[in-house]
């Protein structure tokens, strides 16, 4: 196996990545790039990002061992990387904060930004107060029905929100959506993309914002049990989270590598978004990748009960990672997901995002290809209040309205 | 070499001015788009232009956006695309070029894709989303199946890459003002000029422009300064509003500002 996995810089991953968009985006793309690549090389800049991810991020963020959820598993340990309480509730903010320091170097004063689930769009806003810069937010029609209180958080921070009416109704038309008003308002507006997909620079840019959990608690699990963690595990939509937490331990070949999708109603059913275990490559939104399609390549509508796995595409890396063999994808459906969110909030007292109980769902397959006593790192990528609505009605906790 | 080029320069020279029309394949029927596009072809389009509808078309405005959901919701398969070109075939000889975004074709396959659009009497593919850095499969394919392929330039590319985009196309190549949908037509106008000024000045590839045009003299004035005026909206809308008649007549309006 390659050795120097961690040292990919795009645009390509293998035959995956690249830049499959209209030219008018072309010079955005190469002026982030290079914006991008100058401040990766300039300390100020990089100090400057630290500086916000301690003073208002809330990073590092901790770990927690989870004993009592673990014991349910049998014979492992299990690490919890609390990306939930990051402000904002998720690990979002840590390519948001990035990115809207290169929104203001690039002089664009407007950020708009796609959200499934709500909370690329809740960090987006908030990012934008922060720095006073104009934000719209486009969300899937669908999406802004079960993720209200999401589009409440981000009215209130300032930010309009743009039901998207087009195709599902969901997160791939949201980022259609982003795109044609990129392309139309490109000369003030910054994409603020927020996961791992899209055309060259993103999927390597947010990767690289998002490798600090990865760093951070590849040190922390150094320091509290003096070891690598024999795998770590993580949900996997577009792949934010995972590419973070993933990316530092890509050379430490004895650390498996799990990403969770979600598969819906069952993965061997037609209402999944499992898109790296039962998709094939294609293009979609600017990047060659895995993604759901049918014959003719059209693109098909993912299902997951988390509107922030519901994405029929996924990160070219992931889809590198995959075919290398180097990180393992498996589904988890929404029974799955919801029965391992209750579980962690009664056992650890740690209400999960529905997207992040995927991973953590992933522990019972864990339990049987990991050997005993196995220490497993999990990124608790976010916290799931936003998923009161969802899981109060899914398991009828809210009584008769 | 290639027939759209020889129609744009024919027409360049007599001082008519070339008018392109867009059409989706399979909107709102197969029927119905064969007998779009011929009626089209019969009433002043110089060439042809068939979309072909995707579930992404992330650089179209709404009203392409609805015809073509609208067409896939009644049932469009990618292989009707060919039976379309060939039911327009039987009708007229006019230059005919798909419009796909990319995911569908390398769906088909990039090589039967060209060989299909090669036997049922198609000249070749415009692609809005594959810029010429990701196209050498397709470059070579179009190449050795004598196909016309039309990249896109911008008001954003740098020369560089308005000299590399002009000079990998073949027919002609697609000047944009904006893809967006925003902006007044004056300013639209003004910008397109300037793309295609640096078009003429970095080669010698013909370039058509596509700036919502919807009137007779906006299609006069484009031919004024570009080699011809694509339009595509107006068209669809036409049709939405008045049928085939509809349709009929919009392209004869729009014909009327030809020389």
């Amino acid at each position: 196996m390659q050795t120097n996995l961690r040292s990919q810089a795009g645009p390509y991953f293998g035959e995956f990545g690249g830049r499959f968009v209209a030219e008018p985006l072309i010079a955005a793309l190469d002026e982030l790039e290079a914006t991008y690549l100058a401040a990766k090389a300039d300390p100020s800049f990089v100090a400057e990002l630290a500086e916000l991810h301690k003073t208002y991020t809330g990073r590092p963020s901790i770990i927690t061992e989870a004993q009592r959820f673990a014991s349910q598993f049998g014979d492992m340990r299990i690490f919890l990387k609390r990306e939930d309480l990051n402000h904002t509730g998720s690990h979002k903010i840590n390519n948001v904060m990035g990115q809207a320091l290169l929104a203001k170097r690039m002089g664009k004063k407007r950020i708009i930004a796609e959200t499934g689930a709500g909370q690329h769009g809740v960090a987006s806003a908030t990012a934008a107060a922060y720095f006073g810069l104009d934000c719209v937010v486009y969300m899937g029609e669908v999406d802004t029905e079960r993720q209200a209180l999401n589009v409440a958080r981000m009215k209130l921070l300032g930010a309009q929100v743009i039901p998207v009416t087009t195709g599902s109704r969901t997160l791939k038309d949201a980022i259609n959506e982003a795109l044609r008003d990129w392309v139309a308002n490109v000369d003030n507006t910054h994409y603020l993309l927020g996961t791992v997909a899209g055309p060259h620079p993103f999927p390597t840019m947010v990767r690289d914002f998002h490798s600090v959990i990865g760093i951070e608690a590849r040190a922390q699990m150094l320091e509290l049990t003096g070891r690598l963690p024999d795998a770590v595990a993580a949900c996997i939509g577009g792949g934010s989270n995972a590419i973070g937490i993933f990316h530092p331990f890509l050379d430490d070949q004895d650390v498996a590598l799990w990403g969770f999708e979600a598969a819906g109603d069952g993965i061997d059913t037609p209402k999944h978004a499992a898109t790296l275990s039962r998709g094939r490559p294609g293009v979609l939104h600017g990047a060659r990748s895995y993604m759901l399609q049918d014959e003719d390549g059209q693109t098909m509508e993912s299902h997951s009960i988390s509107a922030g796995l519901d994405y029929p595409g996924v990160g070219p890396e992931h889809s590198w990672l995959k075919d290398l063999g180097r990180a393992n994808y498996f589904g988890i459906s929404d029974a799955e997901a919801m029965d391992a969110m209750r579980l962690l909030s009664r056992t650890e007292g740690i209400i999960p995002a529905i997207e992040t109980a995927h991973a953590l769902a992933g522990m019972k397959h864990l339990s049987t290809v990991l050997p005993a006593g196995a220490h497993i790192l999990v990124n608790l990528s976010g916290r799931g209040d936003k998923d009161m609505e969802t899981a109060g009605k899914y398991f009828g906790l809210l009584g008769d309205k | 070499m290639s027939i759209t080029n020889d129609v744009l320069e024919r027409n360049k020279e007599s001082g008519r001015g070339t008018l392109i029309g867009y059409y989706p394949a399979g909107y709102p029927t197969k029927q119905d788009s064969i007998d779009s596009l011929v009626a089209m072809a019969e009433n002043g389009c110089d060439i042809l232009e068939i979309g072909v509808p995707y579930s992404d078309p992330a650089m179209d405005g709404l009203v392409i956006q609805h015809a073509t959901e609208e067409a896939i919701a009644n049932g469009f398969r990618l292989r009707d695309l060919f039976e379309i070109i060939k039911g327009v075939r039987e009708k007229v000889d006019t230059p005919l070029l798909v419009m796909s975004y990319w995911n569908p074709v390398l769906s088909y396959g990039v090589e039967k894709f060209s060989e299909d659009l090669v036997s049922s009497g198609a000249q070749g593919m415009i692609t809005p989303d594959l810029i010429p850095d990701e196209a050498s499969k397709w470059i070579g394919l179009s190449d050795q199946h004598n196909l016309d392929r039309v990249f896109l330039v911008a008001p954003s590319s740098s020369d560089a890459r308005v000299e590399n985009n002009s000079k990998s196309s073949k027919g002609f190549v697609y000047s944009v003002s904006t893809m967006g949908i925003t902006g007044e037509r004056t300013e639209l106008d003004r910008i397109a000029r300037s793309v295609v000024s640096r078009v003429k000045s970095l080669g010698d590839t013909p370039t058509c422009v596509g700036v919502g045009i919807s009137t007779a003299d906006q299609v006069r004035e484009v031919n004024s300064y570009a080699d011809g005026a694509i339009v595509g909206t107006a068209f669809v809308k036409a049709y939405q509003q008045g049928g085939l008649a509809g349709l009929v007549s919009k392209t004869k309006e729009l014909a009327g500002g030809l020389g």
